[in-house]
């Protein structure tokens, strides 16, 4: 538990609270948000989208549309089949993984509601709206598969052509491997046998800032200004999807409102704005409405799990056996068929299983299609282990702490090689669970708990404990080659040294809220000996920073932040020799620190040179050693030697009105490990905000399809994202081992709060409830389903309606369009 | 189209606008006051909050027609307009790290500024309750109350 | 997001007001606060022909002590209620229930009585207004003076009121209730969320003992309700929980609430009973 990396220079920023550069214009009002750029002569692009899940096209009719005042273009599938391509998938899972083509416009058929059917292009945004409401299309409604589990048995087809809703079949079993023993075996020899199946909801990564596209086709080079996570990424896609050379497409990611793995995608709407601009020669918008978003931008989520866990009657466990359905839904979209195979190597957690195996089913549903969402595939795992652990707990009688104690890696065990095969290069459990039960006042909440059951309180407490990891920082290429992903996991920066002394950073990973330009200039100032404020960082433009593969999968600081440091490096090695040539030193004897060279041994006092001044001097170019080029400028592309594991303890009070169902938040602890921390204020804004992201799984959100595969929650009436009022003041704090795989000894933070907290809330809903009968309740926990629980584990309430699934469709929905909205 | 006169953030606009034209996409798409943004349809976000006469209200649930003869004041009016000095409620916001991509911001602090001015001393249940119509995804809002009761009592200290 | 086109008239007097309603017939629809109206129009769900924006009348805007009663004009938004010192002091209910009402930037635009002419069965006025026994009054071109409609006879159907075409809801008066407790008892997952149900009560107590009670329901079925049933039964006892229990428990029988995301109609006829003892009970002061 040691704070300090001795391979690090001597710190005067790494570890500071240093305000974000990033707020000035944003608190302005000065923000660059795609929806904000307007160019002259621009069109605006509205798509036709269709409202029911799956039919087949039989005719459309633009012409009213085409007539409309201001219409420049109407575009169907047909006129685009030609050349829109299929929108990639870069994750094949499996040699035979089966996928319908992917079409941007759909051309004879669609395969979910909210598909594009046509695209309107018009010289104002109202009369893009105006006309697709005149374009009139014909369908011949076929069947919609929406339920997972009957899609799973193929009992009928999202895809005809394909023959089976079933895209691909993963599997990793560690007596194969060589990881581990037989699961089966342990599964035989069980003395505890603990078997659950829980649902992993529909989410929506609901970020604020609405996707928007802009395409410049004028000049040499298309330029695209994107809501993406991905220039990077976009750019090469779109170039292999359209066979438009890679080098005439420029992507642009301006301020980007948040994305949570939303806007890790390559769209439909991008390859449409694309394919308009190209055709109409004029600067093309669209930005889509929040309903749009809700319904056709990725869900995230989306499995049936079902565990079997085998212990010894002292708790010990012996071995987890992992199989899952997970919904593709329509289409296999960027990295869709991988976010759910992410969870292979998660499910057995800090634990030290002796034998593992996971198995996960790929679906086709005629519904919005999933991929990544914040921890993409890892929350899934942990909700699943966590929730496993305190069922053994309460099978065996147990405190739930004792029992994971019982069966974690301890701290001098690190580095450990888990079940299913990865090393785990540090952590201490011990440490973060300790300081947690100390800061929530463990014991009393539990003597509060004991007083309250005893007394038969209308509101009972529960307290839930989730203790975590992840693998984070994707990732190191040649892991991904295993995993047959398409692309490696590296990332790209350069430094270059200014004449004025100011220092420009470039990074291929692409910020959007993560504070990327603080963090990396306290990086490179201590690096440099530069000042924070003299340190520009740039990013999310394909033609600044040239190579990258972007942000998401907690990645940033511990690929993109080590290739900072490794440019940084070079930048010092190439000022090397001309600081000797200008002390008139031996290059081995020159130091560098603080920004200076200095002669070793030439005494204290002496003033050395600095590196801005050899910038200047590089820059002037006049007297520079035999063959040196003048440029101190360095580039640096990083591959990560392994994952990064952070880990942490999350315990949570939950009081539950036992009359209503009501839940709510009395407390929240968590005391999260991340190795070192560049900026403690960002690292706790990160958790912040990943902590109520999970609590909004466990409490609050679900997109809702009706039978018909139409999306019930289709605006924030019904899908319910919390506010300041549903929420509570976090108390947080943190542990430090750190990693050992990377020069800042950082572990990524960016998915920790949400991957922790979900089981936390469930595990504390249920232990206050478990008294009455209640061994679960699906996410979200709506009082509605609380209630219920409490009143079937009475055996007070045998009522139908309690059986049944949270929505019934068919019921006459509150929200009928015409009550959507405010309030008057 | 309707001729209005509005002022916005201090000058004075006359034009001719569409009935049906909202006042958030006024301020966007004619005056160039992008820093007012748009996140949902359905008046639940929040993120268009400006000031209407000195009133927060969500400019995409007013028209622009109906500002006509009206104040309106956006996240672009509140610094001082020659020496950039922030007011108390945005440099609570940068100091206390209450925004990550910054999206809900103008509104955030639009709905801050009418809170305290209602309110100048909230307590945190009174914040969180008096921000329950803006919608955050980044911060958790911890860090966004935070900065309400910073800047709260930031003003009292200018007060004292 | 955008709106279709409609043309946008602002009357000055609520003369011309009732001549542009009534050249306009059902083409029309009235923007008095636009809290339910634009949110409608944005997602294209009705196109009017006209705007008819009241908001600009003066006379609507006002809040006056009629004697017996207060008389709230269509113009006065949520925060004019609000701000009020004759509504804080004669219905606190109708206050309190206000406060609950969507955000604070809808309620510095939205009215009361456009909520109560959009009649949303989730909207929160709704049954604190019937439960005070209000009247609406509704006027319209050439005929003399405001007709007069009992709440209990106002809201016809789910967005459905007695106000026709080429009529305007020019205000609601409610009885005084100076000296009443009350309590609004609003249920929602999430804060910004329409009312999964709500309870609105105002109670007289005399030493202890329930004198007299109200009890309105939001969105347990197409209309706000009156619990009649309960406020009987409450007469006579005492303002404490074991007493009160069994009355409130009836809260929810006969009435046929909606199915949704958020509750099954049992469930929500079972939040009913539970939340009318806590509504009464708050009210009494217990």
């Amino acid at each position: 538990m040691t704070a300090v990396d001795e391979t690090r220079a001597p710190s005067a920023e790494v570890g500071r609270d240093r305000r974000r550069k990033e707020d000035q214009h944003l608190i302005t009002g000065r923000s660059r948000f795609t929806d904000n750029i307007v160019l002259p002569g621009m069109l605006h692009v509205a798509m036709v989208r269709r409202p029911y899940a799956h039919a087949r096209i039989t005719g459309i009719d633009a012409s009213a549309a085409q007539e409309s005042p201001g219409v420049v273009a109407v575009l169907t599938g047909d006129d685009v089949k030609d050349q829109q391509g299929s929108l990639p998938n870069a994750w094949p899972v499996t040699p035979e993984q089966k996928a319908p083509p992917h079409p941007a416009i759909a051309v004879d058929r669609v395969a979910f509601s909210g598909e594009v059917v046509a695209a309107v292009v018009a010289r104002t945004a109202a009369a893009a709206r105006d006309a697709a409401e005149l374009v009139d299309v014909d369908y011949e409604e076929l069947d919609p598969v929406v339920d997972l589990k009957a899609a799973a048995a193929d009992e009928k087809l999202a895809h005809p052509d394909l023959g089976t809703n079933r895209s691909a079949l993963w599997v990793f079993d560690s007596a194969e491997a060589g990881t581990g023993g037989d699961v089966e075996e342990a599964i035989r020899d069980a003395e505890v046998l603990v078997e659950r199946e829980f649902r992993q909801q529909r989410l929506i990564p609901a970020f604020m800032e609405p996707r928007s596209v802009v395409v410049d086709p004028t000049g040499e080079q298309f330029t695209m200004w994107s809501a993406t996570q991905v220039p990077h990424i976009l750019r090469l896609m779109l170039a292999l999807t359209l066979a438009v050379p890679e080098s005439k497409i420029r992507v642009i990611a301006p301020d980007v409102g948040g994305g949570f793995g939303g806007k890790l995608q390559v769209t439909p709407e991008e390859v449409i704005t694309f394919l308009v601009a190209r055709r109409t020669g004029k600067p093309c918008k669209w930005t889509e409405t929040r309903s749009e978003s809700l319904l056709s931008g990725h869900h995230g989520r989306d499995q049936w799990q079902k565990l079997t866990l085998a212990a010894r009657r002292d708790g010990t466990v012996t071995g987890l056996k992992v199989e899952l359905t997970a919904n593709m839904g329509a289409y296999l979209g960027l990295v869709t068929s991988g976010i759910p195979i992410l969870g292979a190597f998660m499910f057995n957690a800090i634990y030290k299983f002796p034998s593992y195996r996971f198995e996960c089913q790929n679906v086709f549903t005629n519904l919005t299609w999933t991929d990544a969402y914040r921890g993409a595939g890892r929350p899934e795992a942990t909700f699943a282990i966590e929730r496993m652990m305190d069922e053994l707990a309460t099978e065996l009688g147990r405190d739930p702490i004792e029992v994971r104690e019982q069966n974690w890696i301890k701290h001098e065990e690190f580095p450990f090689t888990t079940v299913a095969g990865l090393e785990y290069d540090s952590g201490n459990y011990e440490a973060a669970t300790a300081r947690a039960k100390e800061l929530f006042g463990y014991d009393e909440l539990r003597a509060e708990q004991a007083r309250r059951r005893e007394s038969g309180d209308r509101v009972q407490l529960g307290i839930g404990v989730s203790t975590f990891t992840e693998m984070c920082g994707l990732a190191p290429s040649r892991v991904l080659g295993s995993l047959s992903y398409g692309a490696g996991g590296w990332e790209h920066a350069s430094v270059r040294m200014l004449p004025s002394g100011k220092v420009e950073v470039i990074t291929g990973s692409s910020a959007h809220g993560q504070g990327h330009e603080t963090a990396w200039s306290q990086i490179v100032a201590d690096q440099l000996g530069v000042p924070f404020e003299d340190v520009e960082v740039l990013h999310g433009d394909t033609q600044i920073s040239h190579k990258g593969l972007d942000t998401y999968g907690s990645r940033s600081l511990v690929v993109g932040g080590q290739a900072v440091i490794k440019a940084a490096q070079k930048v010092i090695d190439k000022a090397r020799p001309l600081a000797a040539h200008v002390l008139e030193a031996n290059v081995d004897d020159l130091e560098f620190a603080e920004g200076r060279f200095t002669v070793r041994g030439a005494g204290e006092g002496q003033e050395g040179i600095g590196l801005t001044d050899l910038a200047l001097a590089v820059f002037a170019a006049h007297d520079l050693p035999d063959g040196m080029e003048p440029s101190l400028d360095a580039d640096a592309t990083y591959d990560p030697v392994n994952f990064s594991y952070p880990h942490g303890t999350h315990l949570c009070a939950m009081e539950v009105d036992t009359e209503t169902g009501q839940s709510r938040m009395r407390a929240y602890v968590c005391v999260d490990d991340v190795g070192n921390v560049v900026n403690p204020l960002i690292v706790d804004g990160q958790v912040h905000g990943g902590l109520v992201q999970g609590i909004a799984q466990a409490l609050w959100e679900e997109a809702v399809y009706d039978d018909q595969g139409t999306l019930v929650t289709g605006s924030f009436v019904d899908y319910t994202l919390p506010t300041s009022a549903d929420t509570i003041s976090y108390v947080t704090d943190r542990t430090v081992t750190p990693s050992t795989t990377n020069d800042l000894g950082a572990k990524g933070v960016g998915e920790a709060g949400t991957i922790a907290s979900t089981p936390a809330v469930v595990n504390a809903v249920l232990d206050a409830v478990r008294q009455f009968g209640v061994t679960d309740i699906r996410m979200p926990m709506t009082p509605e389903r609380v209630w219920r629980a409490i009143q079937e584990g009475r055996g007070s309430a045998p009522t139908p309606e309690a059986a049944q699934p949270h929505f019934e469709a068919g019921e006459p929905n509150q929200d009928t369009p015409e009550t959507e909205g405010g309030q008057a | 189209m309707t001729r209005i006169s509005v002022k916005v953030d201090g000058v004075t606009y006359e034009d001719e606008v569409e009935p049906r034209t909202l006042l958030v996409h006024y301020l966007r798409e004619q005056l160039g006051k992008t820093g007012t943004v748009i996140g949902c349809d359905t008046s639940n976000c929040g993120a268009c909050t400006v000031h209407l006469d000195g009133r927060s209200v969500k400019s995409c649930n007013v028209l622009a027609v109906q500002a006509d003869g009206h104040e309106v004041t956006t996240v672009e009016g509140l610094a001082d307009p020659v020496d950039g000095t922030l007011t108390p409620v945005q440099e609570a916001f940068r100091d206390c790290h209450a925004l990550q991509c910054g999206f809900c911001t103008p509104g955030m602090i639009m709905q801050a500024t009418d809170l305290l001015r209602e309110n100048p001393r909230p307590t945190e249940e009174e914040v969180r309750v008096g921000m329950e119509g803006n919608l955050c995804r980044c911060t958790g809002y911890h860090n966004i109350v935070r900065a309400v009761l910073e800047a709260a009592a930031q003003r009292e200290g200018q007060r004292a | 997001m955008i709106p279709a086109q409609f043309d946008y008239v602002a009357p000055a007097t609520l003369e011309e007001a009732l001549t542009l309603l009534s050249e306009h017939g059902d083409e029309a629809k009235v923007l008095a606060g636009g809290q339910s109206l634009l949110p409608v129009l944005r997602m294209r769900l009705n196109a009017p022909g006209v705007v008819v924006d009241i908001s600009g009348i003066q006379e609507l805007k006002e809040i006056t002590d009629q004697g017996e009663s207060i008389r709230i004009g269509a113009g006065a938004t949520y925060q004019d209620v609000l701000d009020s010192p004759l509504v804080r002091e004669h219905l606190g209910l109708l206050h309190k229930a206000v406060t609950e009402v969507a955000d604070p930037q809808i309620r510095h635009r939205g009215t009361v009585c456009g909520a109560l002419a959009h009649s949303d069965p989730a909207g929160d006025v709704g049954g604190p207004v019937l439960a005070l026994d209000a009247t609406m009054e509704v006027q319209s071109r050439g005929v003399v003076g405001p007709r007069q409609v009992a709440a209990a006879d106002f809201f016809v159907d789910l967005f459905e009121t007695a106000v026709g075409d080429g009529e305007l809801l020019t205000a609601v008066t409610i009885p005084k209730h100076t000296g009443w407790g009350s309590h609004y008892e609003k249920f929602v997952r999430v804060s910004h969320q329409w009312a999964i149900i709500g309870v609105a009560a105002a109670v007289r107590a005399e030493g202890g003992t329930i004198a007299e009670a109200k009890v309105g329901l939001t969105n347990m079925g197409s209309v706000p309700l009156r619990a009649t049933a309960v406020e009987q039964a409450l007469v006579g006892l005492a303002a404490t929980e074991e007493a009160l229990a069994e009355a409130c428990s009836l809260a929810g029988e006969g009435t046929d609430p909606p199915s949704d995301l958020n509750g099954q109609a049992d469930y929500r006829r079972h939040l009913a009973g539970v939340l009318t003892r806590r509504a009464v009970l708050a009210a009494a002061g217990g």
